[in-house]
């Protein structure tokens, strides 16, 4: 593995380019699920940037950050899923527009 | 170089597939694939552990994770009943091919030991068994807050957690109505000869509280 002869900004560029994409899934997406998925995609991104950031400076900090939002990606599904187990069971559909009325 | 720009291509059509597909099944395998070139994006930038890492984590744990929420709410059910048409395959398959060609010509080409550009796991977990040791601490009680808020969201019933955690399911059929908790009186928990006489009960306590 060479030094990175990557530029930082074509890294940064694909960092940003994946999370407007992410961004897009969770504006699109009519599925709770698939939104999910579109915010998984933008923590992904925001990573990529972070480990980008770090070997342009030649340094570990970009890595370590990037298992931190790993760690916080790992915890947020979990809680993010059960919620959508919750919504199908208690509402029946996934769909984003059905929890649309709060309780009391 | 040119193998970083070949990997984001992938990475960025995976993920345009992931947000246009119709079937959750189909949009999650094109995350993996869109994951795995974000992977081999990662080592070319000289980070080889968190490029294990997002393979491992990412897509082997997160989007698992997916899958299992997926085939316990059957949200595909209709779909393995039909026979998969290939150009269903196609396109994952295309991509994931590109993806193998590129892992291969990585690993041919340089001796997969980090070289003086790579940042590999020793600088890393030196950063963070030192500075950074705190946010180790955190992460692993956020992971453990995580743990137990998922159980505590995602539970049923008495089932899961109890007598005293049922709640009433009134959306769903067949739950119930109101909640099962029963008013508990203070004299059931004095011992049984003090208890005040009751029509039919014994002095001698056959309850057990």
């Amino acid at each position: 593995m060479m030094t990175s002869t990557v530029p930082t900004p074509s890294a940064l560029g694909l960092a940003a380019v994946l999370l407007v994409l992410g961004l897009a899934g969770v504006l699109i997406r009519r599925n709770l699920l698939l939104v999910l998925v579109s915010i998984e995609i933008m923590l992904n991104a925001a990573g990529l940037a972070f480990v980008a950031a770090g070997a342009r400076w030649h340094r570990a900090d970009g890595q370590v950050m990037f298992l931190f939002i790993l760690a916080t990606a790992a915890a947020e599904v979990a809680v993010g899923l059960a919620l959508v187990v919750q919504q199908s069971r208690r509402i029946g559909t996934l769909d984003v527009d059905a929890a649309s009325e709060l309780e009391g | 170089m040119p193998t970083f720009w070949v990997a984001a291509a992938v990475a960025v059509v995976a993920t345009v597939m992931v947000l246009t597909r119709s079937q959750p099944v189909h949009a999650l395998l094109y995350l993996v694939v869109s994951f795995l070139a974000v992977a081999v994006v990662l080592y070319t930038l000289g980070a080889p552990f968190v490029a294990a890492l997002e393979v491992v984590v990412y897509a082997g744990a997160i989007v698992v994770l997916f899958l299992f929420v997926v085939m316990l709410l059957s949200l595909d059910a209709t779909a393995h009943r039909e026979r998969t048409s290939w150009p269903t395959y196609l396109g994952a398959t295309i991509l994931a091919a590109v993806i193998l060609v590129e892992l291969g010509v990585l690993v041919s080409r340089e001796p997969i030991v980090a070289q003086a550009g790579a940042i590999g796991p020793r600088e890393v977990g030196l950063a963070l068994y030192g500075p950074y040791v705190l946010g180790v601490e955190i992460a692993s009680v956020l992971l453990l807050s995580g743990a137990v808020g998922a159980f505590h969201v995602g539970r049923r019933d008495e089932q899961d957690a109890g007598a005293f955690y049922a709640e009433s399911d009134q959306r769903v059929p067949g739950g119930r109505e109101e909640p099962v908790l029963e008013p508990v009186s203070v004299d059931d928990t004095l011992p049984a000869a003090e208890r005040p006489a009751r029509d039919g009960r014994h002095a001698a306590g056959e309850e057990a509280e």
